[in-house]
């Protein structure tokens, strides 16, 4: 008998390894022959601790599960949720990125390989370097980070670009509010991101790759560390990667609590052990990145997914999607939600099938009033605008972002003027400071919204040109996409606004 | 960390970090290594540090003060993170917050009389789907509710 009980942090901050401890007592007290795998989540947050039990017909669910069921589940009388995959959120799902994740033991690369893992490697190993950016290119992958830049073509400048060292990183300083999707695949399938980063190295002819991975990740960070170490003893990494005769290493690092870092150049000042200030671009990282070599940056995500595009084929992928948002988008359902959790499927998806159907609605039961997508910078999206269809420029035409795809729900008890403030008062905390909009429009942002709130109406109009030029005027995504999520706030939610007037008169 | 050991020496230091020195970019896995050490990064890493990386030293002081992970001074036994991100704002984590820090009686970034416990924001955790997030040292915890939130505090003794 096998018994799963998962190991990403999720799962265990809802108990999971209490849970996995009093299993493991229980069956060794009645001297049950029975293994336990602590897997990735299956991405249905609402069901951790959710125990899966094989014994030789297929993984039957069990959750939430608290360790005083567990003598329960051992007797066979715990009510289950059926076969786990087909839990209709499961079940509805195109995993492809994280076709893996939840599924197998993270660090057993037997397991990987058994799960199709080292496939697209070893593809690629055979190919040459145009060859594996041709591939790229035309499974349509664009940056999962947000900015949806075409991963192929960043690949394709650094590849051209000549140096005697070029550099693969990965940017996993996942800092958005909403968003776990790179956490849950460094802690649920590491080897997806490092095969993927070989498979870029092999690509652009870099040798030597980072995983940027911040601090307030310390499970993924072990998970990682321990997954490079376990490719290194079988050549998936080092001198002679899969027996191919080219090379590729990589290391974790690990960021220090801003979050400005998970801007590409910021990041990389970070990396190089600076204060981790933007940079003006250009010189393209792509030319000028690490140590002033080439350097790819790449999301997590953006890299994770790469593997299956060689494994399965670039048409496979691209057949998947809608317009120039090609195959899958890793949402993340968050907030105040019912069915919160990871929910991989091809782009087209409308925001009120998420929200609603998959969802599940609010966690409280109230009315849903808005959803924030794509993380602090990313608009709030009222119940009109729920015929969104998830793709980059759809987003973009209905004034959102789709960001890293992480959705946050806010039922009808959240104040949106509150929210405004937040995000000015988020960016006033977070700015790098090198820039004079990000850095003193923050801080005068939160005293405009103070001024709304006791009743100034005319200074939504001194915020809305504040807007306007931190827009313009900002560096980096942080001063520039801040407006975004204040601006939604005060446009669609301009009651939130005007009630405080009331309230001062 | 012993709150009581005596100031580090400068050969203490570069015993920790010369290890790291042949990294890419070596100071921050080296502010690291300090802070794992004393629980801190201590005011005479700094010379030291500009010496071995040949920088200045306030251009190493800008760096430590640039993150939010470094700190001038050791913290209580435990430190306490409580998200204040957007996520778990939607699931009542301002209350939280406020009540902890009412019922500890310090404010953000301060430490329990006893030394018990020190109380930061953080800003995200990556638990958005099971909020409101802490995580008490390294060990994460969601759905934090006034009862969760209390059990913590014993357990630390704060």
């Amino acid at each position: 008998m096998k018994i799963y009980v998962p190991m990403d942090s999720a799962a265990k901050a809802l108990g999971a390894d209490e849970v996995a401890d009093a299993i493991a007592r229980e069956a060794k007290s009645r001297g049950i022959k029975a293994r336990i795998i602590r897997n990735g989540t299956r991405g249905m947050i609402w069901l951790e601790p959710l125990v899966e039990i094989d014994q030789g017909q297929g993984r039957v669910g069990y959750g939430p599960v608290a360790p005083e069921d567990v003598p329960a589940l051992l007797d066979g009388k715990l009510d289950s949720l059926g076969p786990v995959e087909e839990i209709p959120f499961f079940a509805r799902q195109t995993r492809l990125t994280f076709a893996r994740c939840g599924v197998i033991d993270p660090l057993d690369l037997d397991d990987y390989r058994a799960h199709g893992g080292l496939a697209g490697l070893r593809r690629a190993a055979a190919m040459s370097q145009p060859d594996i950016i041709t591939e790229v290119t035309d499974s349509g992958l664009r940056g999962r980070g947000g900015a949806g830049f075409p991963t192929g073509i960043k690949w394709k400048t650094v590849m051209e670009a000549e140096a005697p060292q070029k550099y693969i990183v990965c940017n996993a300083d996942e800092g958005d509010s909403g968003t776990f999707a790179d956490r849950m695949i460094m802690e649920g399938d590491p080897f997806t991101l490092i095969e993927g980063m070989a498979i870029a190295g092999l690509g652009v002819g870099a040798t030597r790759g980072y995983v940027y991975l911040r601090s307030e990740y310390p499970d993924a960070i072990r998970v990682m560390n321990e997954a490079v170490r376990i490719a290194r003893q079988n050549s998936v990494l080092g001198p002679d990667v899969l027996g191919s005769g080219r090379a590729f290493d990589m290391e974790i690092r690990m960021g220090a609590g801003a979050y400005v870092c998970g801007e590409e150049t910021s990041l990389l000042n970070s990396l190089e052990g600076k204060r981790g200030v933007v940079r003006a671009k250009p010189p393209l990282p792509a030319l000028e990145g690490f140590l002033g070599r080439p350097t790819v940056v790449n999301n997590v995500i953006s890299l994770a997914t790469v593997p299956v595009i060689f494994e399965k084929g670039a048409q496979n992928y691209a057949d998947l999607g809608i317009g120039r948002s090609r195959g899958t988008v890793t949402l993340q359902i968050a907030g105040n939600v019912r069915h919160g959790g990871l929910f991989e499927t091809g782009f087209g998806v409308t925001l009120g099938e998420i929200v609603n159907e998959i969802g599940g609605g609010t966690a409280s039961g109230r009315p849903v009033k808005a959803v924030q997508v794509g993380g602090p910078l990313g608009a709030y999206m009222p119940a009109d605008k729920f015929d969104t269809p998830t793709g980059y420029e759809e987003f973009d035409q209905n004034g959102g972002l789709i960001g890293h795809a992480g959705l946050v729900v806010f039922d009808d008890s959240a104040d949106m003027l509150k929210m405004a403030r937040f995000a000015m008062e988020f960016c006033a905390v977070e700015s790098c400071g090198k820039c004079t909009p990000c850095r003193i429009g923050a801080v005068r942002g939160v005293e405009t919204l103070d001024r709304i709130a006791e009743g100034d109406m005319a200074a939504t109009e001194l915020l809305t040109d504040l807007c306007e030029t931190m827009k313009d005027g900002s560096l980096c995504a942080l001063g520039g996409f801040t407006p975004l999520p204040v601006m939604s706030a005060l446009t669609h939610f301009p009651d939130d606004f005007a009630c405080h007037k009331e309230a001062a008169e | 960390m012993q709150v009581n050991a005596p100031a580090p020496t400068a050969e203490d230091i570069r015993a920790i970090v010369a290890p790291l020195a042949s990294l890419e970019g070596p100071l921050l896995p080296m502010l690291h290594a300090l802070q794992d050490s004393y629980g801190h990064v201590p005011q005479a890493a700094v010379p030291v540090l500009a010496d071995m990386l040949n920088l200045g030293r306030a251009e190493v002081h800008g760096v430590i003060s640039f993150y939010h992970d470094f700190r001038d001074a050791p913290a209580g036994r435990h430190v306490l993170k409580i998200c204040r991100a957007e996520a778990c704002q939607s699931m009542g984590a301002n209350r939280l917050a406020d009540s902890t820090l009412r019922k500890l009686g310090i404010g953000w970034h301060d430490t329990t009389r006893n030394g018990a416990v020190t109380v930061e924001p953080v800003y995200c955790l990556g638990l958005c789907a099971c909020a409101p997030a802490a995580m008490l040292d390294d060990r994460v915890v969601g759905r934090v509710d006034d009862a969760r939130m209390d059990k913590l505090l014993s357990e630390v003794g704060a």
